[in-house]
Formats: C-alpha cells, structure tokens, sequence
C-alpha cells in the first residue's frame, strides 16, 4: 500500500497533471486556458520522462571518486528538447490567440464559432 | 558522384532545407527568396532521387550521425520505404514550390513572403526528418518541427477563418505529438534504448508487461490524432479549408502521409506484426475506423459548397483507405496502403493546385461561384476533372492501382463485405467528384465566371505535371506499386 502510494508518488502527480491539464483544454472555451491546460498537460510529460532517468542513491552523472551508482542523465536532456518544443508551441499559440483577438474581438471559443455561422 | 558525397546523403537530405530555412530571412528580398527556396526543394529532391537508387541496388542505408554508434548515436536508416517516402514529399513540395509565385502574389502580402519560404522549408525539413530516421525521440522532435511550421503556414491565410482553423490543429496536433511523447518514455522506461532497430530487439523479452501496452496505446491514438484517422479528423477540414492555397496542396499532400508512414514504422518495424496484429488485434480496431471513416467522410464530402472543404473531408476518407490497407497486415494490403499513400499524394496534391488556379481567378472557391468555370478555365477544370477521376478510381488512373490492390487484399481474407464496400465507396467519391465536374462545364456561368480568364502558364504545368504523373502512374507502375510492393516485404520481415 505505501509502496504504491507513496513509494511511485512522483508518478501520482504527473498523472494528476496530466488529467487535469487535459481536462482544461478539453473543457474550456476561453483560448487562453486552453493554452495553460495545454502546458500542464506538457509539463507533467516532461516529469515523467525525469522520474524515468531517476535511479535510486544515484548522483548526478559526473565521475568522480567514491561515487558507484549514477542517475541516467539521457532523459533530462531529451526533455530539454522537449521544453524548448513546449515553448515554440506556447509562443505560437499565444500570437495566434492575439490574431484571433484582432480579428474577432473575443477569444471565446462558442463566440468564435457562432460569428462564423452568423454570417 | 563521388563516394565521400554519396555517403552523406542521408544527412544532407535533412540538412540542406534546415540550413536554407534561415538563410530565407537573411535573403529577405521578394525576388530573390522564392527561386532561392525552390532551387533548394530540387535540389532535396534530387538528394532523395539519389537514396531511393542506392537502396533499390544496395539495400537499406545506415548512417551513424556525428559518427556516434548506432545504438547510442542518432541513427539515420534509409529503406526502400523511407526512401520512397523521402521521394514523393520532397518532389511534391519542389513542384508545389516551382507553381507558387503567381499565387502567393495574390494571396499573401509581398512582405510575408520570406517569411513564407522560410516556414516552407522547415515543414519539408521535418517531414523529411521523420522518414529518415531511425530514432525514436528524433521522430518527436521532427514531428513538432514539421506541425509547428505547419501551424504557422495555415494561418497565413487570407480569411480569418484561418486563424481559429490554425489554433485548433495546434492544440489537437500537440495532444497528439504529446502522447506521442509520453509513448516514446514508457518505451525507453522498458528498455533503455531509442534507437528502432534496437528496440524491435529488446521489446519481445518485455511485450507481455502493462507498460508496453499503455506505450502502444499511447502511440496509437497519438499517431491518429496526427493523421486524422476517423473519429480524430475534426482538426483537418478547416485547417485545409482556409490555408493559402499553395499551403493546402502542399500540406494535403504530404503532412497525413508522413504520419501513416510513422504509424508504419512503429507498428511493424518497432513492435512487430506479431505484437501489433495477431497478440492485440490492431487490425480489428483499425478496419472499422477506416471503414467508417471512408463512408462518413465521404459523405460529408458531398453536402460541402466549399470545394477546399469538400477535397479536405475527401482526404479523411481517402486516409481510411490507406489505413485499411494497412489493417489488412498483408503484403498485398500493404502494398495497397503505401501505393495510396503516394497515388493520393499525386491525386490531392493536383487537385488543391488546380483550385489554387481557381482562387488566383476567382477570388473564390464556392462551388456556386464555379458555375460554368469549364469555358473560362478550360486547362484548369480539365486537371481537376482528371484528379477527381484518379480520386474515384477510373480505371487507367493512379487511383485505380490502389483501390485494385486493397479489393485483392480484401478477397484474399474472403471478407467479400470490405471487397463489396470499397467499390460502394467509389460510388460515394463518384457523386462529389461529378457536383463540381457538372457545376462547372454544364451550367450557365456565374458573373465572377464570366470574367475569369484561364490560369497562367506558370501555376497550370505544375499542375498538369502533377496530375499527369497519376496518369502515367496508373498504367506504368514500376515505380509505385513495384516499389511499394518492395517495401511492403521489407516492412513485413521487420527490422533486420
């Protein structure tokens, strides 16, 4: 029970985050919460992937004496790439919300959608 | 060609559109950025013309990036399928790029248009990317060069409907990539490594775990997402709908096809036939999706006004097809979903160029504004009449091989049903194709109609070009069907 629980806790909140960011997205119509949904949701991927290269006692992978057992320090930096893909897409969500603002005068999803079929 | 050169072809072929991207913006000048950029697409062509006779002679190419070893490094691996791949996206957005000009002027502001090439260029480079490599992280990363380029590009359209159009591809393609993602962790969590073929090794001794299951289905409905399988294709009619039009012909014709071509590589080459097909059953799942799919969506198809939207849920149909033909898991169903994937390129690819022809004199692409457009755009409609015969399957066309190929793939399991549905679907395709075909050269002109005058010589050969090679490829098929064929086998041993 306690293993489950609290030994995997790491693996509870990015589950946890990633339900929830992607609930958001999936949920609300306001583009901008749409966005952070989205960010959550990436962001508990990128802590699965740390959780991953974890391994317990181990230290950071830099040899040196008196130190046998290392952290696998691959996932980490794939989830750099990751990040920096995260934050492309942010940013070109963000400018595309702006567009949208500019070019309809709300970022409600309902709102967009119905000035579409309105004309 | 020398050797050293030949060696390093896999890499230039990624390489040379990703260092040219930023030149664009360098270049700047209107006049010099477009042949800049369209030199370079040939060129990538000519790079990837260069893989597919190596492979066809020598056989599959590895190429160890920054001279790292395999199982560590970045693996370049270039088979008879990726190379096949890496020809047709690499050809289609040369020739999409050679047709641009004219209507870019008319579509995008003359400022914009560095930025245009630019964000062309890292589009083809991360399809390119996807087929070429033999690591699975470096498919992620690839994936999102090549959406996020894509997002961008579709919202360079003209109404404003690209704009909601562009931001819901965007978060329904990142959901996808990041399941994706998530799959890819849960698999390197089981086995340690990301390289393919590696992995295709290791993954038997842990098949049986929950984790590789979540993996797969992780996977499977990220890579769905990407190609817009039925029920997940909500993104794709408006993102192709409201796209320039020179975006539209390139991204229908490519961006579906590089991510089936993803679902291939990971469900055979990476998890094997056995663990995909026979232990889970994919094919059950993916046949009724395709099915539906194709009925659906080409229904839908029917009721549009809007004939971009109309190719656009055409193309839902059409990757059920491929999807189909890979549910089959058979060396002829096979070779029917990849022959697709490359009729269909040609087929859309035309038929999105023919109705940029129609945008640049129309200023319109409403089916009733199309009334009697046969008289004033005669090379134009014809081309478009020829793409939707490939699109129903006339004999002769490229259309024909494929749907040839997947009806024998049918009879062989003797399910006479899918044999039976797929000529019904035709039927379906036959009904869309003939609304356009007669609004257009049998009713009585509509104003903007009358005006129009016959697309310029520069946009119409490409188009012709294009739309011409479905025809060649429908009768003479060493090319496309031999070579699929080819790498059908190839897929089907797995990895070596």
């Amino acid at each position: 029970m306690n293993e489950t629980v609290l030994g995997l806790y790491n693996y509870w909140v990015v589950i946890f985050l990633m339900m929830m960011g992607f609930y958001i997205v999936i949920s609300r119509g306001n583009l901008i919460k749409k966005v952070i949904g989205l960010n959550i949701f990436q962001s508990s991927v990128f802590l699965f992937y740390i959780t991953v290269g974890k391994v317990s006692g181990g230290t950071a992978p830099i040899t040196a004496e008196g130190f046998e057992v290392y952290s696998n320090p691959l996932p980490s930096v794939l989830i750099l790439t990751a990040i920096v893909v995260g934050v492309a897409t942010t940013s070109v969500a963000l400018s595309l919300v702006v567009r949208i603002r500019e070019a309809y005068e709300t970022i409600e999803e309902d709102e967009i959608y119905a000035q579409d079929e309105a004309r | 060609m020398s050797q050293a050169l030949q060696a390093q072809l896999p890499v230039l072929q990624v390489v040379i559109p990703l260092l040219a991207a930023p030149l664009c913006i360098i270049l700047r000048r209107r006049s010099l950025v477009l042949p800049f950029a369209t030199g370079v697409c040939w060129l990538t062509f000519l790079v990837s013309v260069f893989l597919l006779g190596d492979v066809l002679e020598a056989g599959v190419i590895s190429y160890e990036l920054g001279g790292w070893a395999a199982p560590w490094g970045i693996e370049y691996r270039v088979d008879a399928l990726a190379a096949f791949v890496l020809v047709f996206v690499s050809g289609i957005a040369a020739l999409v790029l050679t047709y641009a000009p004219r209507s870019l002027n008319d579509e995008i502001p003359a400022s914009r248009h560095y930025l245009f090439c630019t964000l062309y260029l890292l589009c083809v480079t991360g399809l390119l990317g996807i087929a070429i490599t033999g690591d699975l992280f470096n498919v992620f990363v690839f994936l999102e060069v090549s959406a996020l380029s894509s997002y961008a590009l579709i919202a360079l359209g003209g109404r404003r409907q690209a704009l909601p159009a562009a931001f819901q591809y965007l978060v329904m393609g990142t959901i996808g990539a990041t399941f994706i993602l998530i799959g890819i962790g849960l698999m390197y969590q089981m086995t340690g490594t990301l390289n393919m073929a590696d992995m295709a090794e290791r993954l038997p001794a842990v098949e049986g775990v929950r984790t590789a299951l979540v993996a797969f289905g992780f996977l499977t409905v990220g890579i769905a997402l990407k190609m817009a399988l039925f029920p997940l294709h909500v993104w794709l009619p408006n993102a192709y709908a409201y796209a320039p039009s020179v975006v539209s012909a390139f991204i229908a014709a490519t961006a579906t096809k590089v991510s089936v071509y993803i679902l291939l590589r990971f469900m055979f080459s990476v998890f094997g036939l056995e663990f995909s097909f026979e232990q889970l059953g994919l094919g059950r799942a993916l046949m009724p999706l395709a099915l539906a799919g194709i009925f659906v969506a080409s229904t839908v198809a029917i009721f549009q006004r809007n004939v971009k939207r109309m190719l656009a849920y055409s193309s839902v149909a059409q990757i059920g097809y491929m999807v189909l033909g890979i549910s089959f898991a058979t060396a002829t169903g096979l070779t029917g979903g990849i022959v697709h994937l490359f009729n269909h390129a040609l087929i859309k690819g035309g038929l999105f160029m023919a109705m940029g022809c129609v945008m640049l004199r129309l200023h319109s692409v409403d089916l009733d504004e199309m009334a009697g457009l046969g008289r004033a755009m005669p090379w134009t409609m014809a081309a478009w009449a020829l793409g939707g015969l490939g699109l129903i399957g006339v004999p002769a066309t490229a259309g024909f091989i494929s749907k040839w190929y997947l009806i024998q793939a049918a009879l062989e399991q003797n399910s006479l049903i899918v044999a039976v549905l797929l000529l019904l679907s035709s039927l379906l395709a036959l009904v869309y194709v003939w609304r356009v075909v007669e609004t257009a050269f049998f009713h009585e002109p509509s104003a903007r109609a009358r005006e129009a005058r016959e697309a310029p010589l520069a946009m119409l050969v490409p188009t012709w070009v294009l739309l011409g090679a479905t025809v060649f490829f429908g009768i003479y098929t060493r090319y496309s069907a031999g070579v699929a064929e080819q790498a059908a086998e190839a897929v089907l041993r797995g990895l070596p």
